[in-house]
């Protein structure tokens, strides 16, 4: 590990200040930024510990319905947030079916939005990678691909985020406050994730200083409340990163779709939502042949991006399981295996 | 016959189920629950500094540069130890100067024979200073393409496999036995490179006192291990101390030397300072031994009865470009299965990784797998039960020796764990099962088969005046229970509650313990440490025999039994005498017996001795995403006699969990182009979550094993694995539908 200066500063200024310095990076949960380090990825020059910043540990609903969640709000915390586990259930469910429970105690809102790619080709800093350093090249093409994307990938990064928690929070059009040297500006978070390029990596790209200060759900993502669920496919139980994964949030009035909300993950650089494929499903009753309907559509033109032509496959059936769950409704209970397939469809606590 | 003043060999003086037997709890569980048991990395002796290896990123070829003045200048670095100021060893790391010891790799020049070798070692005042001190060395090479992966590398045939063992292997007539069967079915199984991943990643802290050397450092084979270290560096035995108190899992690749422990005494010797060096979790991936893959073909001949005609189990197994460990994968076809005709193979591939070695049943785990799924087939092909097959090739003696064995209680086993389990009620039939979720469900079996090695082992007990007892092995406490267990073993041996024993292990400075591996450690030491005790109280009797003053005086050939401290009359339970009454008249304060635990070599030249188990397993698997959860097992053991069931079964069920995780999960990905490994760490390489295995039973069945040492012992460490892996494909297939050729099963595999 690097030698670096450690810097805690107190006041939201000073974090900001302190950020924009060449080589700085901010520190939270230290999850993500502590392993990085110690593989030889990361090699800040000073770290700037915003874990004490004051007032960015909220949940809050604003006045219009909206809910506002602090960057600093622990993944723990947040999923275990008794109205915002009943106004946004799916987004809940993605939170504790990621990580450990150890991690998401330690990790942080802001944090697991900013999280990297596990591409293993990105954490061996022997390999050629984009994202690492520009120009470089992609060493994961013609590597072991198994889990790489099927959508949206390009010859310069083949990479997929791996966030459970961006998932649900894409579909619902959640917005990202970010703060900086430029004062404070918003960010769709579909977009604060950017794909590959013919020549560019996707990622984050955050300029100097500035830092996620909050997350806002809008006013509607509460609306999907009763039917909403995350599903989410792994070889282990549990602790694994999601092969594929999907939300889908459905508003169904007089037994038919008025609102439909789908995201897939782990397909892609960013949580993947298909317009034609919500159209699709807007004023359909909900059933088996529009939900393949649907899944169809948000595949529509993935390819593999090596030995990972499968995905798309499960990445089709994922997307009708998770439809077919949220017209289900959701659960009354949060499942005791979150987002599994073992969770039985009837939504009642599971436990073998 | 018996002889009656010598009760260790007559096992009469001691009342058995004392101790032994008894469901104790790990007497070291507090210690560690509560963070005061010291692991090696724990010692920080005064003067501490830390060293980290600079592992290669190529696979093959020369080091060419290393930027030394870079790494030399960060704060904090102390040395750079390179091919070129490396001290002497007198030993050439590449010299197999004995069984045990394997090539390994501790800068003895500019060679890079795998990606993650040792390269460099850096000395410094932190860990974190060492850390980037190798990271700024920044190594240029000349590298050749790397060989990973079968197709790869360079096939070979083997003169041996796994430790000494014969390569190839035949009895019978193996092409009448296949002309003359009514069906033939052939399986192809392809097993991983697996990475054994003990929780505590190899570490060590050495310490030079002149020519003196203290190290702590986890060890599977204290007094072997001292030994050989004090070959490396041409010093006498007794001047090295190793201490290893406690292992967090060592699966097998913490019994031989390997480099990086070399390499930190070196630093140690270099810097003339305690220095510490501690593998990080990618640093596993390498240099500390792992499972070679394997690609297997079983070929098996039946009649219509279903009785076999032929059993034919070739493997191939990868190695290291520069020495042999071969999986002995075949060889688990040797001593199970009631075949007239059994032929088995081994092919080596050499590959660059570092050598493979035993990884927690060596041969049997890969081998069962194979022959597990097999037996199944076979049993499909010809309309059987699985269960009812394996029973109408029940070997009555030994199918590759024809011995006799020294007990077999299989039968009762697969009766017990079959009706614990509600195998009566499977249909024969494949994806005729689903649960109230529309999940798919299958079962599936496998037959559990494991040697029973005895290791040389010695121990000393010491009688005290005061009616408490020193017992003494340099055992090994890998979490399996060995303080428990053992303990337990040496207060029986001396006759006194175990609360009256003070047993000390762990330490070269005592008696060999031997080898914990092979699931013969309790046998072993156990053995030695109950004839210590015996001998002790041999010489007991016999001072209270020739003393007027004891009521035992002239008890001679009638015998004494020993038991709570106190020495009875065979013959006369009203007649007795204290241990310390005893001694105190004698004028003694101090008793010493020593022993060693044996077998007997005519029970050795006329039975063969096993282990056996039978393990069920239910799957659940997701009709259109095929998610496997396996929500089931039950397992049912012989294994002689057990000391402590309450470990005991944690042994068996974690072993069983173990087969989970070859069958499922566990796989070293390797990158076919640099050969560096992808997945070096746990968050890649995975094993089993809890919830991965919700539900997991092993049954003790009864067996008394007459010949296979004094004490009955047989081993229980690594036998839940075999039987396991094949028990959870074939429930795959009974939900599915699908064969497996490759494990770990993956979701993809199921799909097509």
């Amino acid at each position: 590990m690097n030698l670096f200066d450690y810097i805690r500063p107190a006041t939201l200024p000073e974090a900001i200040a302190a950020g924009a310095r060449p080589g700085a990076s901010y520190l939270a949960g230290g999850t993500a930024l502590l392993d990085l380090m110690k593989i030889g990825v990361a090699h800040p020059g000073q770290v700037v510990d915003i874990s004490r910043l004051p007032g960015l540990d909220r949940i809050e609903r604003l006045d219009d319905g909206a809910i506002r969640i602090g960057a600093l709000v622990r993944n723990a915390d947040l999923a275990r947030d008794p109205g915002f586990a009943a106004a946004c259930p799916a987004v809940a469910e993605a939170l504790l079916s990621g990580a450990s429970a150890q991690v998401r105690n330690a990790a942080t809102l802001a944090g697991n939005l900013m999280q990297h790619t596990r591409c293993a080709y990105f954490q061996d800093p022997h390999s050629a990678c984009n994202r690492r350093n520009a120009g470089a090249g992609c060493d994961a093409i013609g590597g072991e691909t198994r889990g790489h994307a099927v959508l949206g990938w390009s010859d310069a990064c083949i990479a997929t985020h791996p966030s459970d928690f961006a998932v649900p929070l894409v579909a619902l059009d959640a917005v990202v406050e970010i703060a900086g040297p430029d004062g404070p500006r918003d960010m769709p978070l579909a977009d604060f994730y950017a794909l590959p390029d013919a020549t560019t990596p996707g990622g984050v790209t955050l300029a100097p200083g500035e830092l996620i200060t909050a997350l806002r759900l809008p006013p509607e993502a509460a609306g999907f409340a009763a039917n909403a669920r995350y599903v989410k496919l792994r070889e282990r139980t549990s602790f694994a990163f999601a092969l594929v994964s999907a939300a889908a949030m459905l508003r169904i009035e007089d037994d038919r779709i008025a609102a439909a909300r789908v995201a897939l993950g782990g397909v892609a650089a960013r949580p993947w939502r298909s317009s034609a494929a919500e159209a699709a499903l807007i004023g359909a009753t909900p059933g088996t042949d529009i939900f393949e309907t649907a899944a169809d559509l948000m595949v529509k033109g993935a390819a593999a991006s090596g030995d990972n032509g499968f995905k798309i496959a499960l990445a089709r059936r994922i997307t009708t399981r998770a439809l077919t769950l949220a017209a289900a409704g959701t659960p009354a209970r949060m499942p005791a295996l979150p987002a599994s397939v073992f969770a039985p469809v009837t939504g009642t606590a599971s436990h073998a | 016959m018996p002889d009656p003043m010598n009760p260790a060999a007559s096992g009469h003086h001691v009342r058995l189920g004392s101790n032994s037997g008894q469901p104790m709890t790990r007497r070291d569980g507090a210690a560690k629950v509560t963070g005061t048991a010291t692991y090696a990395a724990d010692n920080r002796p005064e003067g501490l500094v830390h060293a980290v290896f600079a592992g290669a990123s190529i696979a093959r070829g020369r080091v060419t540069f290393l930027d030394v003045a870079a790494a030399r200048a960060h704060p904090g670095v102390i040395e750079i130890m390179t091919p070129d100021n490396r001290p002497p060893l007198h030993v050439n790391p590449d010299e197999k100067f004995h069984a045990f010891a394997w090539r390994t790799e501790a800068l003895q020049d500019d060679t890079v024979r795998y990606a993650g070798q040792p390269i460099a070692v850096v000395i410094a005042d932190t860990l974190e200073a060492a850390t980037e001190g190798a990271r700024l060395l920044a190594p240029l090479y000349a590298s050749d393409p790397a060989r990973i992966g079968f197709d790869q590398g360079t096939r070979y045939d083997p003169p041996a496999v796994g430790i000494g063992a014969e390569a190839d292997f035949a009895k019978g007539d193996l092409a009448a036995g296949l002309s003359a069967a009514a069906q033939v079915t052939e399986t192809r199984i392809t097993t991983p490179l697996q990475y054994h991943n003990a929780m505590e990643p190899h570490a060590i802290v050495a310490e030079w006192t002149e020519d003196r050397l203290t190290l702590d450092t986890p060890n599977q084979a204290i007094v072997m291990s001292r030994n050989a270290f004090a070959q490396y560096f041409d010093i006498p035995a007794e001047n090295v101390t190793l201490r290893s108190p406690y292992l967090g899992g060592g699966f097998g690749s913490k019994a031989i030397i390997v480099g990086p422990q070399l390499l930190a005494i070196l630093a140690a010797r270099m810097v003339q300072r305690p220095v510490k060096l501690v593998l990080r979790r990618d640093q596993m991936f390498g240099p500390v031994q792992h499972r070679g893959a394997t690609q297997q073909v079983v070929r098996l001949g039946m009649e219509a009865t279903g009785r076999l005609t032929a059993l034919d189990h070739h493997a191939t197994a990868s190695t290291s470009s520069f020495d042999d460990f071969i999986e002995p994968a075949a060889n688990a076809s040797h001593n199970l299965y009631a075949s007239p005709s059994i032929r088995t193979r081994h092919t080596g591939v050499r590959i660059d990784t570092g050598t493979p070695g035993s990884m927690r049943a060596p041969g049997e785990a890969s081998g069962s797998a194979a022959l597990e799924c097999a037996m199944d087939e076979a049993a499909e092909a010809l309309g059987l039960d699985p269960l009812e097959f394996r029973l109408r090739n029940y070997a009555e003696t030994d199918p590759a020796s024809g011995k006799r064995f020294s007990a077999k209680a299989l039968r009762d086993c697969y009766a017990q764990a079959a009706a614990r389990f509600g195998w009566a009620d499977r249909p024969l039939a494949p994806g005729q099962m689903r649960d109230e979720d529309g999940l798919l469900v299958g079962w599936g079996m496998g037959t559990c088969l494991f040697p029973a090695p005895m290791f040389p082992a010695r121990a000393r007990a010491v009688l005290r005046a005061d009616g408490t007892a020193v017992v003494e092995t340099a055992g090994a406490d890998m979490g399996q229970g060995a303080w428990t267990a053992l303990a337990q073993i040496a207060a029986d041996g001396v006759g006194l509650p175990i609360d009256k024993v003070v047993f000390h292990s762990g330490s070269s400075d005592q008696p060999d313990g031997g080898v914990a591996g092979g699931s013969a450690h309790t046998a072993s030491a156990g053995g030695a440490l109950h004839a210590a005790g015996g001998d002790a109280i041999r010489q007991l009797a016999e001072i209270a025999a020739a003393d007027p003053d004891s009521p035992l005086f002239g008890t001679g050939n009638t015998g004494v039994t020993a038991r709570d401290g106190r020495l009875y009359r065979s013959d006369d339970d009203s007649r007795s005498d204290s241990y310390s009454d005893i001694m105190v008249r004698a004028g003694l304060t101090e008793l010493t017996g020593t022993g060693s635990g044996a077998r007997d070599p005519a029970n050795e030249e006329r039975r063969a001795m096993f282990s056996h188990g039978a393990v069920f397993a239910e799957v659940k698997i997701d009709p259109e995403l095929f998610q496997i959860r396996v929500t089931r097992m039950v397992g049912a053991f012989a294994a002689g006699r057990i000391i402590n069931p309450h470990l005991a079964t944690s042994q068996l069920t974690g072993g069983m969990i173990w087969g989970l995780s070859f069958a499922l999960h566990e796989e070293g990905v390797h990158d076919l182009r640099t050969g560096r490994a992808m997945n070096a760490d746990l968050a890649g390489y995975h094993v089993p979550v809890n919830a991965d295995a919700p539900s997991v039973e092993a049954i003790l069945v009864d067996e008394t094993d007459p010949y296979v040492n004094a004490l009955g012992i047989k081993g229980v460490g690594e036998i839940g694995i075999t039987g396991t892996v094949g028990a959870i494909a074939n429930a795959v297939w009974h939900a599915t539908g699908k064969r497996v050729s490759s494990f770990p099963i993956h979701i993809d595999a199921l799909m097509g």
